[in-house]
């Protein structure tokens, strides 16, 4: 591994002790909400604050069932993210497969236009969006808070840059001397190779869906994603006293199913943070 | 590559006319499937982008030239730049842009520093180097909303950790919410939070890509570990370094959930006196809660234009600058 590494040798324990810094720094926010949200709401409000758990947990998740409907939110923040994922990376891979492996007219015109449009601030465009929704009695509706997300440009271009050095060109052509359509040859060629890169894309989609804050906020008003059930029990905790108990319960178990997410593929996401890196 | 030209090498000999008719016919459809496949492979992209990104973008520009009944919910008159005046000329607005613009600048150096830093640590031989990789990726995993939420409260005016801790050095507690530059540092740290893991592991791949014998000859000419950080790697990793600053411009000058959730005023549009309100929480507010579409169309530009030519700067100033420093 690490081949332009600066250092040659084993880092010594100076190296060690600050990453670990970094790291419990980095963890610290995430202790924190689950400290504070197993104390009772007057707990969590002395001065000075506690810094060790308490016995309460189960009784404020108790209280965020009941101010939110949790598992429905939860539920559609399923549909919605494994949905625009599912959508993102079958399209990412079609369009990846024909920009890397073949050849047409205006093909890097097209590509370059890709390129382009990554860094267009889309989400600027929400005004536009919701009269679109509106228009169409989408407002309020899955698949509204879904449809800005069907397609990315990164996905393309991440696709694309994989599928370049992963399909040998004389696999593609050996399938189509055997006689096979070219819908076939993707099939049969494209996709058992593509498959790592699609696995991250997945992943790196389901999360960036599922976090996504603003247009669900924009896009619904009675049907709740986990990030809008969150915002709804923020206001509910507003007061006098700010319930940080119940609104800090609410933050950690949300972030639960992201949590096992990452302890089952964190592998996945940091290679293809650092595979977008290199190669973008 | 396949060509056109290979595919239909790769096919029987031209047919004799008195060949099966059928022969000919797959052979016809066999080179429409050729010419035609890619087209049809990247347009279901340009379909559904060009529906939910361009469309909506130029929409914006239409909108923001037009007045907009909002009783009737009904298009109205050419305005020209009537919603621009209106806008340049609200303070609320200005002050929203002189927010976003501290917000972005408290976010961003730091976390690029840091991010350098945490990825030179990352980029030795370590032991368990996938769990630091994992680790340090860590808030990545917490949504804006969930570390909005708990980034308030350690940062809570009254019983916050922060002030817990300030008061105990004997200090005056500070106002996060309330004074104007320690809510946008609040806020900061919050991005920065989430965001410096993720841009060390970018960073982390560049530099494992620098070839390594360019260490090596720094090594015999006499430069130290820190002589060939500066000379070697910061400059090898400059493509990267404009990638990570021209996206955290993009995404940085956007901002919107943290402002949002970190009121604890109920209208929530950033603070009593606006105070932490960024540009694209005014585009909600005066778009989506208030209907003013024309107003918040033509922000919505204001602000495209700007992270536009940011970008661009950016670009320009970190190419120039890491040159230098290369040289």
């Amino acid at each position: 591994m690490s081949a332009g590494s600066a250092a040659d040798r084993r880092p010594g324990w100076v190296v060690y002790a600050l990453l670990a810094a970094f790291v419990i720094g980095s963890a610290l926010p995430l202790y924190w909400s689950f400290m504070i949200g197993s104390h009772t709401k007057g707990e969590a409000a002395q001065k000075p604050p506690p810094l060790l758990p308490g016995g309460h947990f189960l009784e404020n998740a108790r209280r965020v069932f009941d101010t939110v409907d949790f598992w429905q939110a939860m539920l559609n923040s399923l549909l919605v993210s494994g949905g625009a994922a599912a959508s993102v990376v079958f399209f990412s891979t079609l369009a990846g497969y024909s920009f890397a492996k073949l050849r047409f007219r205006g093909s890097n015109v097209l590509m370059g236009f890709v390129v382009m449009t990554m860094a267009v601030p889309t989400q600027l465009a929400i005004v536009p969006l919701f009269i679109l929704m509106r228009d169409y009695g989408l407002l309020d509706t899955l698949l509204a808070v879904a449809l800005p997300s069907l397609v990315t440009a990164f996905g393309v271009f991440f696709m694309r840059q994989y599928l370049l050095d992963a399909i040998p060109d004389e696999l593609i052509e050996a399938a189509r001397v055997d006689g096979a359509t070219m819908l076939r040859t993707f099939w049969t060629v494209a996709v058992p190779a593509a498959r790592p890169a699609m696995a991250i894309l997945f992943v790196f989609t389901f999360m960036t869906v599922w976090t996504d804050y603003m247009w669900p906020l924009v896009a619904l008003q009675e049907t709740e994603t986990l990030q809008i059930a969150l915002d709804r029990l923020a206001l509910t905790g507003q007061g006098q006293t700010t319930d940080y108990a119940l609104v800090l319960a609410g933050a950690g178990l949300s972030t639960i199913p992201l949590l096992i997410l990452f302890v089952v593929a964190g592998r996945n996401l940091v290679a293809g943070i650092m595979q977008g890196a290199v190669k973008g | 590559m396949l060509t056109e030209e290979q595919a239909g090498e790769v096919k029987p000999e031209p047919a004799p006319p008195t060949t099966d008719r059928r022969l000919l016919r797959r052979q016809r459809r066999s080179r429409w499937d050729v010419k035609l496949s890619p087209y049809l492979y990247i347009s279901p992209f340009f379909i559904l982008f060009g529906l939910v990104g361009l469309y909506p973008l130029l929409y914006t520009g239409w909108l923001s030239l037009h007045d907009w009944d909002r009783l009737y919910y009904q298009q109205g008159e050419f305005s020209g730049l009537e919603n621009f005046r209106f806008v340049l000329n609200d303070p609320v607005f200005i002050k929203s842009l002189v927010n976003t613009f501290s917000i972005f600048l408290m976010s961003s150096v730091p976390q690029v520093i840091v991010a350098v830093c945490v990825a030179a640590l990352l980029d030795t031989h370590l032991r368990g180097r996938t769990f630091w990789r994992m680790s340090v990726l860590v808030p990545f995993v917490v949504a804006p909303a969930a570390a909005v939420l708990i980034f308030g409260s350690v940062f809570a005016d009254k019983s916050g950790l922060v002030n817990a801790v300030i008061d105990g050095l004997g200090l005056e507690p500070i106002r996060w919410h309330v004074d104007r530059w320690w809510s946008h540092f609040a806020i900061a740290s919050m991005v920065n939070w989430r965001w410096t893991g993720y841009n060390a592991l970018i960073f982390l791949a560049a530099m494992q890509a620098v070839p390594r014998d360019l260490y090596e000859s720094a090594s015999l000419d006499g430069a130290g570990r820190i002589r060939q950080f500066w000379s070697v790697t910061l400059p090898m990793i400059r493509p990267t370094m404009i990638f990570v600053i021209v996206t955290s411009t993009i995404g940085g000058l956007q901002i919107f959930t943290e402002p949002r959730l970190f009121d604890d005023t109920p209208n929530r549009e950033g603070g009593a006196d606006h105070q932490f309100m960024t540009t694209t929480l005014y585009i909600y507010v005066k778009g989506i809660e208030d209907q003013f579409y024309g107003r918040a169309s033509a922000a919505a530009w204001i602000l495209f234009l700007i992270i536009v030519g940011i970008a661009l700067l950016n670009f320009a100033i970190t190419r120039l600058l890491t040159r230098r420093s290369g040289s």
